[in-house]
Parts: structure tokens; C-alpha cells; sequence
């Protein structure tokens, strides 16, 4: 079971960064994309998606790890699952306990992070062998490369689409004056692709050998 | 004199030459003037006179009288709207200054980003931009914020063109990839009954017939002659059947569009016109009759200019059928029954450049088994 995984690097350091850029879930492993769709619309709901995201794959990934050794391993996508399921809805009691508007525009979407390719990746690739304190660090990594391509996002979607950014109007009123609009593509699912997509863009071209080839 | 004075400034955008960077533009000017000096080397190639810049050249003279018509009208449909009428060319003169600006944006930008991106790749430009430049003011709403079509414009040729490789590889038609970008991201300048007309005054209803229809008012036949020359506010280019069926001629003649794909998108369009008046409701759409449709909104003018596209249309004979009867179809499915969306030609258009392909590659395999079965049936020594 004690197998060391080569692919990934063993330095705890490297363990954070290297999903905020080279592994990152989003835009390389192209995983998450569902709810980056639908919760990127405004800078504030994209955060706590986020923040919420990253609490569950740190959390699940050290309880995991900690019992990787007794779970018959016919069972353990169910084992995986039965834990995921208990975080998020805990996240989702808390959300709706404190920030309960956020939590109103999120609706469904703390409830799907269940289904999250990341987490379940995550548990998978990395929880099932390796130790625990590793995997929290690998949790936290990936839900903070997750959170940074949502906010990202988020930042184009609301100050385009609304000419907001956190709620707070950053466009001024003289712009709309002299004729400015809110560009209402960017409020429609479609433009979270098209902005995935030119962040893919821009990244593949700092790193050339991630380029697939032909 | 101009020649002589390219052939001499050539040596510095070769290879080694001083302004060796610049060889795109360079090579863009010289072929836009004269024609190329270098020539097929060697196989066999069917040589003539028509090449990729010639056949755009023919699809923008084809384009002329819509241009030139529509200037007019809009200069005709601003003084109607204050109820005045002035001599021809002041008419015509009020729609230049209207519709040359857009076009001149449009040019500006998108010939910017071109020649920027294939500096930076070392392609060469190609005239494909020469049509979709003239063709987005054609399509925008005659009061269209300039800077609206400049954003379009550049969203056209970056997303739909430049990624996926430039001329001839994008999968859309970037024109109109750039009035859907205005339609979802602008809608309060792209519908609605204020926009048709350049500054009208705000007595007078501004409504095309699609949106009066689409309003359920009775459809006034008194309009058909007026739909047919073009004398109604509308998209600048739209608007006048007769200047684009003049266009279709030009194209049909030259044998640049496939002849295919207009007519079976005219029969498409009829077809489902024919299903709506026996199956429809007594809404007042579903009972026009299906030759209406070709006279109102965009229809003509999208089945003519934009699904003939070569690049984004399908290839296979059959499959430009099949591809042209659906857009049709699909365009007056969406017109009838979709009030959100009160023009369905571009939708149509754009999905059906989506399915192309498809189309295509059935066709393809169809026909390479028909070939493998003929193949296998016949003796080896007569083949």
C-alpha cells in the first residue's frame, strides 16, 4: 500500500505550490469546471465557493489518509464519498448559519461539491497513499489553485458584467454617461469557457511543455 | 511606378534585410496590388485566373448594393421619422456619415489585430478580413455605439478566427460571431424598437416588420413592396431584397457561393413557413405565408452572404443540402417560436456551422463505403 507516488513532488513546499501553477485542477486537469461555471458570476460567492471547496479537500483528504490502511479497498470510493458527503454538509449548515444571502446564491452548489472531481481526485491520487499531514498540504494547495482560477474568473465576470468588483461599483458613473454598458455576455455560463480557455491559453504559453502534442 | 517602387523596397523585408520583421505586412501590401510573382513550383494544379483574393474581392463588389443601398436608407429612414424629405443626395449623404465610421472601425480594428497576429506567427495576411470587415457594419443596427463594434470586432477575429489558427480554420462565420457577441452582450442596443433608425425622433414608431409581427399586429400587405426594395428600418445591410438578390446574382454568376446552400436554405425556410401555416395556431405568426419570411429580417441577406461562407459552410454536395435546408428550417423554427430571439437566422447560421463537419464526415463515410462495396464486388483483374 506504502507505495510513493513519483509523479507528484515529496517536498511539502512543492506539495502546495505546484497546484496553484503546474498541476493546477482547473486549467491542467481541466476537473471542477461545473460549478466554476455557475458560481463565478460575482467576486464574493466565487470566494466562499472556494474557501468552502478547499475546507473539504483538506479536511477529507487528512481523515482519508489517517484510515487508508483499514479500508477494504472494494468499498473505499463509499467510504470516500460517506466522508466528503459529511464535510459539505456541514460547510453547507455553517454557510447557512452565518452568511446565509452567499449561501442563498450558491443554492445548489455547496451541495455538488460532492461530486467535485477534485476532491474525489484528490482522495484517489494522493489521500489513499500518502501520509496525512502531506495530504492536508496537498488539499490545501489544490483547493487554493481551484479557488485562484475561480476568483480570476470572477474578477473578469463581475467588473465586465456588472462594472462591480466585491459588490462595490469600480466603474464610474461618467463611463455610463458617456455611453458605457455592462457587457451582458459576461453574466451568461458561456463566457466562464471563453475565459478558461484564454487563461489555459496564457498559461500553456509560459509553459510550453505542458502544450499537448499532435 | 507604384511596382518599381515595391520591387525596389522588397530587398529590406527579406530575409536579412533591415526590416525583416515587417515581411507579413509587407507581402500583404504587395499582393493586395498586384498579383503575387510566385507561382505553383511543381505537381499538377489547375491553374486560373481565381484565387483566394480575387473570389473576396468578387464577394465585396457582390456586397456593393447592399452597402450602398443601405447608406441610403438610412438617411431616408431618419428624415421619414421627422416626417421631411430631402433630395436624393443629401439623403444618401446622411447614411454615409451613419454607416462609414462603423465600417471604418470595423476595418480599423479587425485589420489591426490580423496584421499584428501574423507578424507575430510569420503567416501571411490573408484578404479573408476584406469581407467580414464590410460584412459586420452590413449586419449592426445603423446607430450602433462605435465602440461596441470595435469590442465585436476584436472578439470576433481573436476568439472566433486567430485561435483556432486564422483564414479559413475558424469554425464560425467571424461576422457573425461579432453580432452575436453585440446581441448577447449589448441586447438593449441590438433589439427593441428604438434602434433601426439613426436619431429618429420619438413620435415615430421605429418597429421592423419582424417585431410587429412578432407583436401580434396584423400583418399589412400594403408593406410587401416596401420589404422588397428595402424601404423599412432594419440592420444597415438587411433591409433591401433587391440589393441582395443583385448580390446573389453577382456571386451565382461568378460561381464563387454554392448555389446549393442558398436555395436549399430558401426551401428550408418555405418548408417550415408551409408546416407552421398547416399545424400552427391562429397566431398571427404561424399564418403568414411562408414566402414573408425570405422578406423579412435578415433571412435573405444571411442565406446569400453568410451560410455560403466556404470556410464554415459544409463541403460534401450532399451535406450543403442537408446544411442549407436546415438553417431554413431552424431560422424560422426559432423566428416563430422563440419570442426571446426575434431574428433566428444567426443562430441558425452559427449552429449549423457547429454541425458542418458532421455533416461532412457523414457524408464521407457514406461515400467511402459505397466506393469499398463497389470495390469488393468486382473482380481484381478489372480493376
Amino acid at each position: 500500500m506504502e507505495q510513493k507516488n513519483t509523479i507528484l513532488p515529496t517536498n511539502t513546499h512543492k506539495l502546495f505550490t505546484a497546484p496553484l501553477n503546474r498541476t493546477n485542477p482547473v486549467i491542467v486537469q481541466v476537473l471542477g469546471i461545473c460549478s466554476a461555471l455557475a458560481v463565478t458570476v460575482n467576486l464574493k460567492p466565487a470566494f466562499v465557493m472556494a474557501l468552502s471547496v478547499t475546507v473539504v479537500v483538506a479536511l477529507s483528504n487528512i481523515i482519508i489518509s489517517q484510515i487508508r490502511n483499514t479500508i477494504p479497498t472494494r468499498i473505499r470510493i463509499i467510504v470516500q464519498l460517506t466522508i466528503i458527503a459529511t464535510l459539505v454538509i456541514l460547510i453547507d449548515q455553517l454557510l447557512k448559519a452565518f452568511v446565509y444571502d452567499i449561501s442563498k446564491q450558491l443554492s445548489v452548489f455547496v451541495g455538488l461539491i460532492i461530486t467535485n472531481c477534485i476532491v474525489m481526485g484528490r482522495l484517489e491520487a494522493f489521500a489513499m497513499n500518502n501520509k496525512p499531514w502531506n495530504a492536508f498540504i496537498d488539499g490545501l494547495g489544490n483547493g487554493a489553485g481551484y479557488g485562484l482560477i475561480l476568483l480570476i474568473v470572477a474578477f473578469f465576470r463581475e467588473l465586465l458584467g456588472y462594472g462591480t468588483l466585491w459588490d462595490y461599483q469600480v466603474v464610474p458613473d461618467s463611463f455610463y454617461e458617456a455611453g458605457y454598458e455592462n457587457n451582458g455576455l459576461f453574466i451568461l455560463p458561456p463566457m466562464t469557457l471563453i475565459i478558461v480557455g484564454i487563461i489555459i491559453w496564457v498559461h500553456r504559453s509560459r509553459h510550453e511543455d505542458l502544450i499537448e502534442k499532435q | 511606378m507604384l511596382k518599381s517602387y515595391l520591387n525596389k523596397i522588397k530587398p529590406y523585408f527579406q530575409k536579412g534585410g533591415r526590416l525583416h520583421a515587417l515581411k507579413s505586412t509587407f507581402e500583404a501590401f504587395e499582393s493586395f496590388l498586384y498579383v503575387p510573382d510566385h507561382v505553383t513550383q511543381k505537381g499538377a494544379h489547375i491553374r486560373d485566373a481565381i484565387d483566394c483574393k480575387r473570389s473576396m474581392i468578387m464577394v465585396v463588389i457582390a456586397l456593393l448594393p447592399a452597402l450602398f443601398f443601405g447608406m441610403w436608407n438610412v438617411g431616408y429612414q431618419h428624415y421619414l421619422s421627422f416626417d421631411t424629405t430631402v433630395g436624393f443626395w443629401d439623403t444618401f449623404f446622411y447614411g454615409f456619415m451613419q454607416v462609414s465610421p462603423i465600417l471604418v472601425v470595423s476595418y480599423v480594428v479587425g485589420l489591426t489585430i490580423e496584421f499584428t497576429v501574423a507578424q507575430l506567427r510569420g503567416h501571411q495576411v490573408n484578404e479573408g478580413f476584406l469581407v467580414t470587415g464590410l460584412l459586420i457594419p452590413l449586419i449592426c443596427p445603423p446607430d450602433i455605439p462605435l465602440w461596441m463594434v470595435a469590442c465585436a470586432t476584436a472578439f470576433a477575429v481573436v476568439i472566433g478566427k486567430e485561435v483556432f489558427g486564422g483564414t479559413g480554420m475558424n469554425v464560425w462565420n467571424p461576422a457573425l460571431l461579432a453580432r452575436a457577441f453585440l446581441f448577447f452582450a449589448y441586447p438593449s442596443q441590438m433589439s427593441g424598437d428604438k434602434i433601426w433608425i439613426a436619431y429618429k425622433s420619438d413620435a415615430f414608431s421605429g418597429a421592423t416588420p419582424l417585431s410587429e409581427i412578432a407583436n401580434d399586429q396584423v400583418f399589412d400587405a400594403t408593406m410587401l413592396n416596401d420589404m422588397f426594395y428595402g424601404y423599412i428600418p432594419g440592420c444597415i445591410g438587411e433591409t433591401s431584397k433587391l440589393a441582395i438578390i443583385i448580390g446573389a446574382v453577382i456571386l451565382l454568376w461568378t460561381g464563387i457561393a454554392s448555389f446549393r446552400i442558398m436555395f436549399s436554405t430558401i426551401i428550408g425556410g418555405l418548408l417550415m413557413g408551409f408546416i407552421f401555416n398547416i399545424f400552427g395556431g391562429s397566431n398571427a405568426y404561424m399564418q403568414i405565408s411562408p414566402y414573408q419570411h425570405l422578406l423579412m429580417g435578415g433571412f435573405l441577406f444571411g442565406a446569400v452572404f453568410m451560410a455560403t461562407d466556404p470556410v464554415t459552410a459544409a463541403q460534401t454536395r450532399n451535406g450543403k443540402y442537408i446544411y442549407g435546408l436546415l438553417i431554413g428550417m431552424i431560422a424560422v423554427l426559432i423566428r416563430v417560436l422563440n419570442p426571446a430571439y426575434l431574428e433566428g437566422m444567426m443562430l441558425a447560421i452559427l449552429l449549423m456551422n457547429t454541425f458542418a463537419p458532421l455533416i461532412d464526415y457523414c457524408f464521407v463515410e457514406q461515400n467511402k463505403k459505397r466506393r469499398l462495396k463497389r470495390a469488393s464486388n468486382s473482380t481484381p483483374e478489372t480493376i
